[in-house]
């Protein structure tokens, strides 16, 4: 079905971004649009899903060209599922931004930046052309380079040049891919190369191929031997920024795997393997780093790490069950990931300090919002009901059945790390006795008007609601996930609704 | 001539990934360069090269009668060297911010122990 | 830089250059050439303008930074890009006058597209080039 309602998510945040770009230098309109395009955006990827959900994968062919010549933006059940997520995190971080970013940084274009990201990130869940999601992804990571310099101090711009150098790696490295794909099968459609890359009888180039995307995709999403630059660079830039950074801009290398390798290389056995053994060490590197870290930053970025190869490790299994485990943990890392960014901001606010050794007392001084960050916490450790414990079902039933050991035991090893780690930061920041006599510890929260302190909490509770209806009324996201797991491992209605085969 | 290009492309993946490798932020910067360089060349390469017929058609005829280059890998250098263009105009301010506030060139001295940072 | 030729060459050359950006813009359509080219033509021909006359006559001949035809330039483009959308259309489709214009030819969608980028383009590489000049000076 031919429908324009697919690009609107993305017209909206660039529409958006250059009304924002005429108020450059006022930051206080700038703050209103940015709430309200973010808004616009949400009801339009609500009115998206609902159509993708009840009808048909819905396509749109950009200046009317057909596939597989022109480019075409497709939404199916994954797509719009993940441009849904990616609006409700993107309208909660903008309001945390109005108060959360300083003014410097808003005269300086902050708020276009990051609606041009978000463009970025929706276009990339949308498109149906491969070199078109190159193109998203290099808006991504300039408008992401921009968003991590702002402001200029010296930690920030040392995590710059690291995230910099990498990312720009990573699309050399993804373009090449793309290039000999293109001479293989002389076609950039994603449904028309899944059709004529299984025909290829040279399997080894193939096999090559798929690694470059591997490779490209693996640094993007943090994998095992490609992940330093993350712990180095994401717990410099402002909160509100880092919380976009780990919540989306990780999950769009998972999610471009995800695409890529159910819908044209379908993993084989080699490729199963080399995934196992990658998220195996992602699980144990990321989850050690983190708790050697005393920043709470730092320790969050290595959670990510960790976590990422949850999902990689549910890729290398490759049933429909583990399918269905990856896709829920993605939908929940990327609402509590966030979360827990926009957390450590408010943390920051509230102690002038991140690192867990002079913090404490959270508790007894905040216990309302400690109980709400205490609930984030629990989901992100995976406490039963709660949203983590979901997929973890999910994946330890599929490694069992495919008899993947390895996996299950990284998986444990993974969580009860996380476990261990969670409850260190809430003993040390929110239960410990607060050091005396220390200079450094201010709390600016607490002199903020009530607007400003209502406008740092809302984003933190409009997520943590988001998070506890994942967790409590998981039956309704397991049939969305269950359905995706089916689209991914039968991918002909999607060929089918692309190329216009009835 | 496709043999000249392999050997170009070989040349200048190879040199950039060696500058990658090295500890100076510029000669980093360099090697990324030569290596994006390398990828649009290898994408010419892999888009099968057809000598002296552009695809541009003759004003009086209404289709291609003519064997003629594909225009597609030609657009879509065309958007990398674009891209390219903005990612390194980035890079290189911002590796002069870098020098002007650390005063060295060495990725080594990139490192604020977490002790100074708040 | 100091050398006479070259100065009053480049304000010879500012009105030609900025002419021949125009005529590589409208040509694009269907010959080599278009917006981006276009805007990189006039942009040098500022950056030549700059070299000889220093950055603060160039700013001031400019009348406004630079860096106020971005959003302009990306406005108007983002408008062409969905024009088709009001006769229900995908986006991006090209639209065209059914009657060509004397000197410019067939107007449509595509030029407004074209016109856009060459607002962006000059505004973007004039932003950054004068921002690194300043910067060093």
């Amino acid at each position: 079905m031919i429908d324009n309602t697919i690009i609107y998510p993305v017209v909206a945040q660039l529409v958006t971004a250059i009304i924002l770009l005429f108020f450059w230098g006022k930051s206080y309109p700038q703050r209103f649009i940015s709430i309200l395009g973010s808004l616009v955006v949400l009801l339009m990827s609500i009115t998206l899903f609902s159509k993708v959900w009840s009808g048909n994968i819905l396509i749109m062919e950009s200046a009317n060209w057909k596939p597989p010549f022109g480019i075409v933006f497709v939404a199916d059940v994954f797509s719009s599922t993940m441009v849904l997520i990616t609006s409700i995190v993107a309208f909660a971080v903008s309001i945390y931004s109005s108060v959360g970013i300083g003014n410097a940084r808003q005269r300086f274009g902050y708020f276009p930046l990051f609606h041009f990201l978000m463009m970025g990130l929706n276009g990339a869940f949308l498109t149906g052309d491969i070199f078109n999601l190159y193109v998203f992804f290099e808006v991504i990571i300039i408008s992401s380079f921009v968003l991590m310099t702002l402001g200029g101090r010296k930690t920030q711009l040392e995590g710059a040049v690291k995230y910099m150098a990498m990312n720009i790696l990573a699309s050399t490295i993804f373009l090449t891919g793309i290039g000999i794909l293109y001479g293989i099968t002389g076609t950039l459609n994603m449904a028309d190369l899944a059709v004529k890359v299984p025909l290829v009888e040279n399997r080894n180039i193939i096999d090559i191929t798929a690694i470059f995307f591997l490779v490209g995709f693996g640094i993007k999403s943090a994998v095992f031997p490609l992940y330093y630059w993350l712990p180095s660079s994401y717990h410099t830039p402002p909160s509100a920024v880092a919380a976009v950074f780990g919540g989306l801009l990780t999950k769009v290398g998972v999610y471009a795997i995800l695409r890529i390798f159910t819908l044209i290389f379908v993993p084989n056995e080699f490729m199963k393997i080399v995934l196992t053994v990658l998220s195996v060490m992602t699980i144990i590197s990321g989850g050690f780093g983190a708790l050697i870290k005393r920043d709470v930053r730092r320790i969050f970025s290595y959670l990510i790490v960790c976590h990422i190869g949850f999902m990689i490790g549910g890729i290398a299994l490759f049933t429909p069950i583990a399918l269905s485990g990856v896709l829920f943990y993605l939908i929940h890392d990327i609402l509590v990931k966030t979360n827990i960014f926009l957390i450590s901001g408010l943390i920051r606010n509230m102690k002038g300090n991140l690192n867990t050794l002079k913090a404490g007392g959270l508790y007894a001084r905040y216990p309302k919002i400690s109980l709400v960050m205490a609930l984030v916490f629990f989901s992100l450790v995976g406490v039963p009901p709660l949203s983590g414990f979901w997929p973890k079902i999910y994946l330890f039933e599929a490694g069992f059945t495919t008899h993947n050991y390895f996996f299950i035991a990284a998986l444990i090893i993974g969580s009860f790390l996380t476990l261990y780690i969670m409850a260190r930061l809430w003993s040390d920041v929110f239960w410990k006795n607060p050091s005396e006599g220390d200079d450094s510890l201010i709390d600016h929260f607490k002199d903020y008007s009530r607007w400003k302190q209502a406008l740092l909490v809302i984003p933190i509770c409009l997520l943590a609601i988001a998070t506890l209806y994942v967790g409590l009324a998981a039956e309704n996201i397991v049939v969305v996930v269950k359905h995706i797991a089916a689209e991914m491992i039968d991918t002909s209605p999607y060929i089918d609704a692309v190329l216009g085969n009835k | 001539m496709e043999l000249l290009l392999i050997l170009l492309i070989g040349i200048l993946y190879a040199s950039g990934i060696y500058l990658l490798l090295r500890r100076s932020m510029v000669k980093v910067l360099l090697g990324i360069m030569l290596m994006s360089n390398g990828a649009n060349i290898l994408i010419f390469l892999l888009g099968r090269i057809t000598k002296g017929k552009p695809p541009v058609i003759d004003e009086a005829s209404k289709i291609f009668t003519d064997i003629y280059a594909d225009p597609i890998p030609q657009a879509l250098i065309l958007t990398a060297i674009v891209i390219g263009f903005g990612l390194q105009s980035f890079a290189i301010v911002l590796l002069k911010r870098v020098y002007s506030i650390i005063n060295s060139d060495d990725l080594d001295d990139l490192n604020t122990p977490e002790e100074e940072d708040i | 830089m100091k050398s006479t030729i070259l100065k009053t060459a480049s304000s010879y050359l500012l009105p030609i250059l900025l002419l021949f950006s125009v005529f590589i813009l409208l040509r694009g359509h269907y010959y080599p050439g278009g917006g981006f080219v276009g805007g990189l033509v006039a942009a040098i021909a500022f950056v030549l303008h700059s070299f000889t006359h220093g950055t603060e006559n160039t700013l001031k001949l400019l009348r406004t930074h630079p860096g106020s035809l971005i959003p302009v330039g990306l406005g108007l483009s983002t408008l062409s890009m969905l024009a088709p959308l009001f006769s229900d259309l995908p986006v991006m489709t090209g639209l065209w006058f059914e009657e060509p214009v004397p000197v410019i030819g067939m107007i449509g969608s595509a030029l407004f597209f074209d016109l856009g980028v060459y607002f962006l383009v000059v505004g973007i590489v004039l932003t950054i080039l004068f921002t690194i000049s300043v910067y060093s000076e």
